[in-house]
């Protein structure tokens, strides 16, 4: 019999979500937009209720480190535009790896990264976290197999960034999560770069999603907040996982074994598909307390209702700059997806097929000092250390974002002396090739008093 | 610790117990699950009842959750009466005299086939999100039966009200149409489907609940309409009803105001 051609209701679209998804209007005021909530704590209406929300049998808030109002509101939406089943607003994009990391993996235990990542995130993996005892083996972000050869018996997760910073690469989700499942491992993915307009990591098979809400969510440049996003979709307790258990090796102690530190509860058993979100809250931001302020959710909210229009204004500009700066004589190489020529083009096809972001790095002829020439004669480019502003930004990542990094890790990293990156911004278009134009020709004169 | 294991008629079973000691000689409360679900759904009212030194039942039915598969090697129970017999023969084991018993959509049917059946056992009776029949159209079977995803996505969708699709959940942070997708998702091939089928060939005979209960109907419930909330409830002799501005999903909509209405009950 033929397969029958079943269909679902249609689900919410993705533009009502950025907009409505976790508010309703203030039911005390009628208040349209979603009201910051500027309070340290909330008021008990009584005793049991209080006890009731410390020992979760209460939904409600207590205190604003571990949630707030207008924080649930974000945390609420990105959950609905990731596909996730719920999420936690932390202090920065570095507290959400930190809160992902932490709430799975302790002294003892391995992590296997990509190498192409974010100067913060590597800095953290690579120097800061030894020292509470965490390893990180750094692979190819092209190669599932060598995320596989990496992993150990003490591996907690696998992890990469949906667009390798700055080279691009882009991390062939549905391959790597086939390899970490294979493994009884969680595929955390930083989407930053993408935001869920441009892919849904989770769809795709990644179990946890982490954003620096700072770039493109929020949109602006006036914030700095992080979001990790729970798929609900690994499971803690898989047989293989569990059956360590009773060696006393459980693979994911924190959410299958009983947790002092909470009466015992065990978070797998009695949440099921919220267990990593619950413990990542109850844990995490009650110990590290990296929350986020719920001025900050608001103006993260207040980007994220535009988020759609954005994007695909970021993505159709970069597109326009990548083009001409591909074909101007004074620049040595372009690196984007989107060029046939870039390794990952196909994939990034399949798994970007709006556009595959606006932060792209290119390489100039004249090396270093063209570099710094180049960054020096922009206008409209701000020169700063910052993605996904509505504005045009430039940096030099070998001076500056991946500076920790030697020459071998640097090369490792696709990130060559001359490299430039930029995050291309809604301005006109045509204002920013002529910017670069102007630029590109004051970098590529000959020096003052030279040989003519 | 948050669990246990029992066998009862030939199924390893889970039970859930909201996080307390098993206390022997308190007086118990059962929890039971909607179609494809598992104990996880009763998480904040199992924990406050455990507080309160209530003994906390939460079973996984069999092929639900962590328990393992009825003995006959169907997917889960093909009625709604095998379900409350094996809800009595779990107490047995348990060595439960009597209890309250709460269901929620197939586990209503199932916690009023008990109060019926075990009349003396059943102490108090809640129904939440409950019809009697409790019909289910043709494309969510066929589709269930079909192990096809799009059964998930029409449960799902509409388990919910209108404003309830849209999240303002009032536990902070989640997101509650993907976790009710995940854990019917965890569910085993042919488990929805059976448990749909349950609910679909389900028939009130003219038996009679004689314990008091509570009928919790959600104004906006699409699977199981208020209206029919009410019918049930005006056949129990003794019945209080408590309805809230939420889908059929109320457990995930209001999970203050079901827990404010069992307070009353359990």
């Amino acid at each position: 019999m033929a397969e029958r051609d079943h269909r679902g209701p249609r689900p919410t679209g993705f533009d009502t979500l950025t907009l409505h998804a976790g508010q309703r209007p203030d039911a005390a005021t009628g208040a349209r937009a979603t009201p910051i909530y500027q309070s340290a704590s909330f008021v008990f209406p009584d005793t049991d209720f209080a006890v009731g929300l410390f020992n979760i049998e209460r939904a409600g808030h207590v205190y604003s480190r571990l949630s707030n109002p207008t924080n649930a509101v974000l945390e609420e939406r990105i959950s609905a535009l990731e596909g996730g089943v719920g999420a936690i607003a932390t202090a920065s994009g570095q507290a959400a790896m930190h809160l992902a990391v932490a709430t799975i993996a302790g002294a003892g235990d391995h992590i296997v990264a990509s190498r192409s990542l974010y100067g913060g995130t590597h800095n953290l993996l690579e120097y800061t976290l030894p020292r509470f005892g965490i390893e990180t083996t750094f692979v190819d972000p092209r190669s599932p197999e060598a995320f596989e050869a990496a992993i150990r018996d003490n591996t907690k997760l696998l992890f990469g960034e949906i667009l390798g910073n700055p080279g691009l690469e882009v991390l062939n989700v549905p391959r790597i999560a086939e390899v970490a499942h294979g493994a009884g491992v969680p595929l955390l993915v930083d989407s930053t770069f993408a935001t869920p307009w441009l892919c849904t990591p989770i769809a795709h098979g990644a179990d946890i999603v982490i954003h620096s809400a700072t770039k493109f969510l929020s949109g602006h440049g006036i914030v700095i907040g992080g979001l990790v996003v729970d798929g609900g979709t690994f499971d803690w307790e898989k047989a293989e996982n569990v059956a360590a258990a009773e060696e006393g090796l459980a693979r994911f102690p924190t959410l299958t074994e009983a947790y002092e530190g909470f009466h015992d509860l065990v978070f797998a058993e009695e949440f099921g598909p919220q267990a990593f979100v619950t413990r990542a809250r109850r844990e995490g931001m009650r110990d590290f307390g990296a929350c986020m302020a719920p001025t900050t959710a608001f103006h993260i909210l207040q980007g994220l209702e535009t988020l759609p229009l954005r994007m695909a204004r970021h993505v159709e500009n970069a597109r326009q700059v990548v083009r001409f700066l591909a074909e101007h004589e004074a620049v040595a190489s372009v690196s984007h997806p989107e060029l046939p020529d870039h390794p990952d083009h196909e994939l990034a096809a399949k798994l970007l097929p709006k556009g595959a972001g606006a932060v792209f790095g290119f390489e100039l002829k004249g090396g270093r000092e063209a570099g710094r020439t180049f960054i020096e004669a922009l206008s409209l480019f701000s020169h700063l250390a910052n993605v996904g502003d509505a504005k045009s930004l430039v940096i030099h990542p070998a001076s500056t974002t991946h500076h920790r990094m030697d020459e071998k890790a640097l090369a490792a990293a696709g990130i060559g002396e001359g490299l430039v990156r930029l995050s291309i911004g809604l301005e006109d278009p045509r204002d920013l090739i002529d910017d670069l134009g102007r630029a590109l020709r004051r970098a590529s004169r000959p020096p003052r008093g030279g040989a003519s | 610790m948050s669990g246990y294991a029992v066998q009862v008629d030939g199924v390893q079973a889970y039970v859930g117990n909201g996080s307390s000691g098993v206390v022997a000689d308190a007086p118990a409360v059962v929890f039971i699950h909607g179609a494809g679900m598992d104990h996880t759904v009763w998480a904040l009212p199992a924990r406050h009842f455990a507080r309160k030194g209530l003994r906390v039942v939460a079973p996984d039915l069999p092929g639900h959750g962590r328990s393992s598969a009825p003995a006959d090697g169907a997917p889960a129970l093909a009625s709604v009466g095998k379900m409350a017999a094996w809800i009595a023969k779990l107490l047995d084991a348990l060595g439960i005299a009597t209890a309250a018993v709460v269901g929620h959509s197939m586990g209503s049917l199932v916690a009023w086939r008990f109060a019926c059946d075990h009349s003396k056992r059943c102490r108090a009776l809640a129904l939440l999100g409950t019809s009697m029949p409790m019909p289910v159209t043709d494309l969510l079977l066929d589709a269930a039966h079909d192990n096809h995803h799009a059964a998930i996505d029409m449960a799902n969708a509409w388990s919910h009200s209108t404003p309830g699709a849209l999240g303002a959940n009032d536990n902070p942070g989640l997101w509650m149409l993907a976790a009710g997708e995940r854990l019917l998702e965890r569910s085993g091939p042919g488990v929805f489907h059976a448990d749909l089928s349950a609910c679909n060939g389900f028939r009130a005979d003219e038996s009679e609940v004689t314990c008091p209960a509570l009928v919790i109907a959600g104004n906006e419930d699409r699977m199981t309409p208020a209206k029919a909330g009410l019918d049930v409830a005006s056949h129990l002799p003794d019945a209080r009803v408590v309805r809230l501005d939420c889908g059929h999903a109320m457990l995930n909509e209001r999970p203050n105001e079901v827990l404010d209405a069992l307070i009353g009950i359990v």
